[in-house]
Formats: structure tokens, C-alpha cells, sequence
């Protein structure tokens, strides 16, 4: 499950934002998840509760998915990735790595790979809220 | 917004002893083929080895050990998988035959995701195949895998040596630990690259001879290692261990 290792880097980044913050209790992380990445919002769920810490014993997960918005460097076509444009193999490679989109995926214009990925890549910890320590 | 990946590449490197990144400022100076064969080398020598081949956009160290067909393999992460004892990871397990086209920005994530995906078991040592030039690989193994070592490639060439000296000023500018340099593709005894080392205070490692058979023993395990270059790579192999256990105990 490839959902675990994107959720030990949510919960570690989360303590550290935590303890830098002064919060002695977490009560929401939000993250943000790019659909390029075709995270299994299940599998992920899954993963980040089963690392959830004691800090974050009543923490609820918000996860807030972000459509993949591709911008072509050639001829400034912008577009939104869809899953079904690629097949099977293909999805999974972008999962594991979504900078092989750049294998797979052209500008729908000019046929040109040479695109940036302007939104919508990956996992991104977009907040962490909680209880303040008192004193 | 913090990127979660950067959290967690510590934790993915805390069962590899060291890294080994296999660098030179120029192409075709046999980085690749020396990484390779170092892996096996050391693997021979009964040592835990993996390759981690960050040659983006040019990787070939699955032609050279031969392997087709691999796939990654999913458990709470990526496992790498194994290849003649080593443990393998390259870009070739997620699109094998396509031209995979990136500019500096897409390598840098790539790097940073197959960094914080991967899940390396207990290794004495993980050989980095690098690309070559002083781009964002360099500084993303610097950046990300801090205590790497650094093993420079030249060649008598004089074109060779200089671009070997401009990765060498800015290793030593960042303070990046520096193994030494190895002299590959040598006709006779060249003292060229010594001179060049000297006077930047790094170390020499050894001479690895030219080899015209080398080539045709490229994806042949059993071939390679009996060429006279492998022979050459695993008298390099045993002055690696001698010097890193000289720089661990110093």
C-alpha cells in the first residue's frame, strides 16, 4: 500500500508543525491530495488512522482532493488530468510516480509532453489545528 | 502547505550504513557501468548492497546488470526489488521502454517521491548511479541524503578532468564528503588526474584500465565479472571499504 508511506510523512510532518506551534492537542489536519496521483482516499484514511498518535487521539482528517490542472510549456494549452486517459499500467506508474505523466500524458493541442503540472500533483499537509498549551 | 515527503526520507535511510554517490561532472565517463559493477563487487564480498540508479531521464544501469520485466513491489511503500543480490531501484520499473522527458523541477519531485517511497532494508551500502553534470540531482543528494559520500569518475581526458574539478570545488564549497576520485578508461600511466587532485587535497583511488570487451559483456553477470575491468572495480571495491573505515574511525 503505497497510501502508507504518504501518510507517515502526513502524521510526522503533522507532530513537528504541532510541537513547533505549541499545541499540546491536535483536533483537525487537513491535507490536501492532487488527483495526478490517484491516492485511494480509503487507503489512505485507513493508513493515517492507524499511525494516528496520542496527540492526535481525537483529530478529525479532512481530505480535501485537488483537481490535476496541466499547463503545456509549448503552446500554453491548459487542460485537467483525467484517469481515463491512461490505462492500467500507465495509472499505476503515475501513481507510484506522478512525474511520469510526462510518459504518458500530451498536450491534447500540439502532442507535446513538455508540460507543467501547475496544480494537482500530490500530498500536501495544508493544516494542522489544535489545543494551545496554556503558559 | 509543507510538503509531507521531506518528512519522512530520514526514516527511509536509517537501515543503510552509507551512501555511495557515483558522480562526475561528464557523460560517458563510465559511471554508470562503475556503479553497477561496484554494487556487485561489494555484494561479492559478502557486503549488503543496494543500486538506486537517479539518472532520470538517461537510466541504463538495468541494461548493464541485464534485468527486464521488473516491477515495483507495494507494501506500505515501494520495496525495492532484487537483482543478482542487490537491492534495485530505478525509473525503468515505472516505464521501461518510453523516453521519460523532465525539467529540473519534475526531477527534483521525482527524486524526493522515490526517495520517500522507497523502503530500503538493512544495507552496508547503497551505490547512487548520478547523472552527469552539477544539476539537480548533485544537489538534491546533497540536500536530501546528507552523510552521502561522494565517488568522482574521470578519465585521462583533459575535458573529463576539468568538469571532475568543477564538482570537485563545489563538493568541497558545501562541505560534502568526498571518498576520492577514480581514474576510468586508462591507456597508460597518466598522472594527470593525480596533479589535479593534489592540489585540491583530495583523495586518488585508482587507475581502471580501458577494456574492448567490456561492451560485449554489458547484461551477461557471469561475462562481466570476469572481464578485466571488473577485475579493476573490485581492487576499487576493497579501496572503498579500506577508506571509509579509515574516514569512520578519523
Amino acid at each position: 500500500m503505497h497510501e502508507w508511506a504518504l501518510a507517515e510523512g502526513v502524521i510526522s510532518t503533522a507532530l513537528r508543525v504541532a510541537i513547533e506551534e505549541g499545541l499540546e492537542e491536535i483536533t483537525e489536519i487537513v491535507v490536501m491530495v492532487g488527483e495526478l496521483q490517484q491516492v485511494d482516499r480509503d487507503a489512505f484514511l485507513f493508513a493515517l488512522e492507524q499511525l494516528r498518535t496520542q496527540a492526535m487521539r481525537r483529530a478529525r482528517f479532512t481530505i480535501e482532493p485537488i483537481p490535476a490542472r496541466l499547463r503545456c510549456r509549448v503552446c500554453g494549452e491548459e487542460w485537467f488530468f483525467k484517469r481515463e486517459a491512461l490505462d492500467v499500467d500507465e495509472a499505476e506508474a503515475v501513481h507510484f510516480l506522478p512525474e511520469m505523466a510526462h510518459v504518458f500524458i500530451k498536450c491534447p493541442i500540439c502532442g507535446s509532453p513538455d508540460f507543467e503540472i501547475s496544480e494537482g500533483r500530490g500530498v500536501w499537509l495544508a493544516s494542522v489545528r489544535g489545543v494551545r498549551m496554556v503558559g | 502547505m509543507v510538503d509531507p515527503r521531506l518528512e519522512v526520507i530520514g526514516r527511509r535511510l536509517s537501515k543503510v550504513d552509507r551512501v555511495l554517490a557515483v558522480a562526475s561532472g561528464k557523460g560517458g565517463v563510465g559511471k554508470s557501468v562503475i556503479s553497477s559493477t561496484l554494487a556487485l563487487a561489494l555484494s561479492g564480498m559478502g557486503r549488503r548492497v543496494g543500486l538506486l540508479d537517479l539518472d532520470l531521464t538517461g537510466p541504463s544501469t538495468h541494461l548493464i546488470l541485464g534485468v527486464d520485466g521488473l516491477r515495483p513491489i507495494e507494501d506500505k511503500g515501494i520495496i525495492p526489488p532484487r537483482v543478482h543480490g542487490l537491492s534495485y531501484m530505478s525509473v525503468v520499473l515505472f516505464s521501461p521502454e518510453e523516453p521519460i522527458p523532465l525539467r529540473g523541477v519534475d526531477i527534483s519531485n521525482a527524486i524526493v517521491e522515490l526517495l520517500a517511497i522507497t523502503r530500503w532494508k538493512d544495507l552496508d551500502y547503497l551505490i547512487v548511479d548520478m547523472p552527469p553534470g552539477i544539476g539537480d540531482e548533485v544537489l538534491d543528494v546533497i540536500r536530501l541524503m546528507d552523510s552521502s559520500y561522494f565517488l568522482l569518475v574521470s578519465t585521462p581526458s583533459p575535458l573529463a578532468q576539468e568538469t571532475v574539478r568543477k564538482l570537485l570545488l563545489l563538493l568541497l564549497e558545501l562541505k560534502a564528503p568526498i571518498l576520492g576520485v577514480v581514474e576510468n578508461m586508462a591507456m597508460e600511466t597518466t598522472e594527470g588526474v593525480k596533479r589535479s587532485l593534489e592540489e585540491l587535497g583530495v583523495t586518488y583511488l585508482g587507475a581502471i584500465g580501458y577494456d574492448p570487451e567490456l561492451d560485449e559483456a554489458l547484461g551477461h553477470m557471469d561475462k562481466l565479472m570476469r572481464t578485466k575491468f571488473a577485475m579493476d572495480v573490485v581492487k576499487l571495491a576493497e579501496e572503498v571499504e579500506r577508506r571509509i573505515h579509515q574516514k569512520i574511525r578519523s
